[in-house]
């Protein structure tokens, strides 16, 4: 236990003096993570959206097959973006494999489906309460696309923080594509699995306590935000 | 101006400003040209070697070396792949046939480290010594738990090599095969109080010792080489040749060795230099 | 403008949900100027009728034409018995309907205060209109319909889930949309609104059209059976 509760103390003070390389990781780890959620959200949002308003024949089999993408096991993302980045698979020769792109890359692909599910499914909502006057007003179904992205903000914004959540906390596809390269490819979540494996406990811990502080404050921004626009808009 | 109906206009074409926010990092990613990849194992990036050895490659050299650590059979299997450009493990037989199958130039000893028998310090087995055959012979014998790696890694190699040597099969509920790499090996022997191969390195940097010590070493049979290879660029084109056979030069040249042999934990050397000795 | 889209004429309309006929064989002609409210029991299908003439429903036989021309013209508006507003401000949402209506940027806004106004809400219009009470509410969704000078403007019992003074309020502003120059078909089951505003009564039965009478004659000798029970109170 006390080798523990010196782990800990040397972790806080690793924090607490802006250590170098725990600086690296977790920026890096921020750098990644907002661009694969900003990502997914500018693929996602729009699609879940025209999903929602849109009549098409599928419909139906399109919206099961999204909510099943959200059970798609992270490890098999980073399998698959993995073989299409190698050199021997078909995207190789871009040279993204082992680099911070191809985490963002699979990071996207992982919270893509839960941003445009959750969408669809709010947007759908909305649409359910706005149509009649919208389409009174002359707005067709892709014309109201915009509007109720822009009406549903704040709900639309927690979905982005919660994309930013889930992506910063995935570790099994992040090494698999990224490599956990020393400088280059190593994150919060994977620095920690090689601390950890090495025994090393002060750099994972204080790893540990900056990723779970982050996570702590996008929900409680997600929260803030819910609150805040409640109160508001009634 | 209405702010909510620029957040309309900016939706419409939300998409372009955002894949241009998102492909920032790999902008830079792909701009900086001058890198290799280096497959290695997670022993070798474990024992810190990397940490301390790359900057001074870089210092030499003027590009950056990316290490990926896996197993070493994985880190094979990447240069199979063309993934890696250059793969830098401590499997001789391995190594060789990655050569016969043509996906490595050529193969050069670059140094060697060490494996250990470590177990608890009570020593239940009497294992102790400097002879590896015998003190697996003694543990299978006393059948004390043993944890082993179990992944296709140049340590798990030479532990199948003494088990073989010494004549046994090791089967039973004392023999453990974690599957995973050496420090959570390490990790489960400490957890289990039991035997395990580890090299010296890891366990050097290892902090989780428990009540763990080392009890075989010395053995010639114990020394770990290590050898370096480019992968084929004949068979993979994407190669970066020039970059990597600088980086192998390097390596093998006077000022590598001697910054290899320059790595210490608690003052001990860790990689002894052995480069042109060899293949 | 009311020239170029009325009368509205509707003839042999019908429409069908799943099994039920919720109109039938439904006749009837919207002139120019006038006042027209929409009667009948709950389930007669006034709501289903204002929303097939509207355009958001598609009726399933008959036809509707508009001074005889089957194309639907855009100079019409609607407003809901529960009022829907955009998460934005009063003066915003009306914004937004002048800009879907084809109004130059520069335009909107004047002319969304100028509508705001004539609804006496100046002073609110930038509050955030759905922290506005309900007949506040209302009376931006019909300063919204009437800031697009629709020809013809439908209202779907506008102030069923109002207050008295609230409703008090919006019968007024109907009255002077009315005046300005649009033609207003309301559905109510509020019989004094009705009697005070309108001029011609539609009554609605099971979905069929039986009375296409004015206000007056209706209120003092209904044709039909049904009518007269719905007056007496007996229908519900």
């Amino acid at each position: 236990m006390s080798d523990i509760l010196a782990s800990f103390a040397l972790a806080v003070r690793l924090i607490a003096g802006a250590d170098r390389e725990l600086r690296r990781i977790v920026s890096l780890s921020l750098e990644v993570s907002l661009a694969a959620a900003l990502m997914a959200c500018a693929i996602g949002l729009p699609l879940g959206a025209w999903i929602a308003v849109h009549r098409f024949r599928g419909r139906r089999v399109a919206i099961v097959f999204l909510n099943a993408l959200l059970g798609l096991p992270s490890v098999v993302v980073g399998l698959l973006v993995y073989l299409l980045l190698s050199r021997a698979g078909p995207l190789g020769s871009l040279g993204i494999l082992f680099t911070p792109t191809a985490i963002v890359l699979a990071q996207t692909l992982l919270v893509l489906p839960m941003v445009a599910a959750l969408c669809r499914q709010m947007v759908e909502d909305g649409w359910g309460e706005y149509r009649e006057q919208l389409t009174s007003l002359g707005v067709s179904p892709a014309r109201a696309v915009p509007t109720l992205l822009v009406d549903l903000r704040f709900s639309l914004l927690t979905v982005v923080l919660l994309g930013f959540g889930r992506a910063a906390s995935e570790v099994g596809a992040v090494m698999v594509v990224g490599g956990n390269i020393d400088g280059v490819t190593r994150v919060m979540t994977t620095a920690i699995t090689l601390e950890t494996t090495k025994g090393d406990l002060p750099l994972a811990l204080a790893l540990g306590i900056v990723l779970i502080l982050v996570v702590l404050a996008v929900n409680a921004l997600a929260y803030a935000l819910r609150e805040w626009s409640a109160r508001r808009h009634g | 101006m209405n702010p909510l109906r620029c957040l309309e206009r900016l939706t419409a074409g939300g998409i372009t400003a955002a894949f241009a926010a998102a492909l920032a990092p790999a902008a830079q990613a792909a701009t900086a040209q001058d890198f290799i990849t280096v497959a290695s194992t997670t022993s070798t990036e474990q024992s810190g070697l990397f940490k301390y050895l790359l900057p001074e490659a870089r210092k030499a050299l003027g590009f950056d070396v990316h290490v990926v650590a896996v197993g070493t059979g994985q880190a094979l299997d990447m240069g199979r792949r063309g993934d890696a450009d250059v793969v830098f493990v401590h499997d001789r037989p391995a190594e060789e046939k990655f050569l016969a199958e043509g996906q490595g130039v050529k193969r050069y000893e670059v140094m060697y480290n060490d494996f250990i028998v470590v177990g608890p310090g009570n020593d239940p087995a009497h294992a102790k010594g400097s002879d590896v055959v015998e003190g697996f012979r003694r543990i299978a014998q006393a059948q004390a738990p043993f944890v082993s790696r179990a992944d296709k890694s140049g340590t798990h190699s030479a532990e199948l090599r003494y088990w073989k040597m010494a004549g046994i099969e090791p089967k039973g509920t004392w023999y453990r095969e974690t599957g995973s790499g050496m420090g959570p090996t390490l990790n489960t022997a400490s957890g289990m109080n039991a035997y395990t191969l580890a090299d010296r390195g890891t366990w050097l940097s290892f902090r989780n010792r428990g009540e763990l010590a080392i009890l075989v070493e010395g053995d010639k049979r114990l020394f770990n080489q290590y050898g370096v290879m480019l992968v084929n660029p004949a068979k993979h084109p994407d190669v970066k040749k020039e970059l990597g056979q600088r980086f192998i030069d390097w390596l093998v040249s006077p000022q590598g060795q001697q910054a290899i042999a320059g790595y210490r934990i608690d003052g001990q050397q860790l990689f002894f230099p052995n480069a042109g000795t060899g293949s | 403008m009311a020239e170029a889209m009325l009368p509205l004429d509707a003839r042999g309309l019908g429409i069908r949900f799943g099994d039920v006929q919720a109109l039938r064989d439904v006749d009837l002609a919207i002139e120019a100027g006038r006042r027209i409210a929409v009667l009948g029991a709950n389930g007669s299908g006034k709501s289903v009728l204002l929303r097939t003439l509207h355009g958001l429903l598609v009726p399933t036989t008959g036809t509707i034409t508009f001074a005889g021309r089957a194309e639907r013209p855009r100079s019409q508006a609607m407003v809901f018995q529960r009022p829907v507003m955009l998460r934005r401000t009063a003066l915003a949402n009306v914004e937004y309907a002048l800009g879907i209506n084809g109004t130059a940027p520069a335009d909107r806004e004047q002319l969304a205060r100028r509508a705001i106004a004539r609804v006496g809400l100046s002073h609110i219009a930038r509050r955030q209109a759905r922290a506005l009470s309900g007949g506040e509410q209302q009376r931006i969704a019909l300063a919204r319909a009437w800031a697009l000078e629709p020809a013809l403007l439908f209202l779907d019992e506008p102030t069923s889930s109002l207050d008295p003074a609230a409703a008090g309020e919006v019968e007024r502003i109907v009255q002077e949309i009315h005046a300005a120059g649009t033609t207003v078909v309301m559905t109510t089951h509020n019989l004094g609104l009705a009697r005070r505003f309108a001029d011609e009564i539609f009554f609605l039965d099971a979905g069929r059209l039986t009375e296409v009478t004015p206000a007056e004659r209706f209120f003092s000798a209904p044709a039909s059976r049904e009518a007269a029970l719905f007056l007496a109170g007996e229908l519900p």
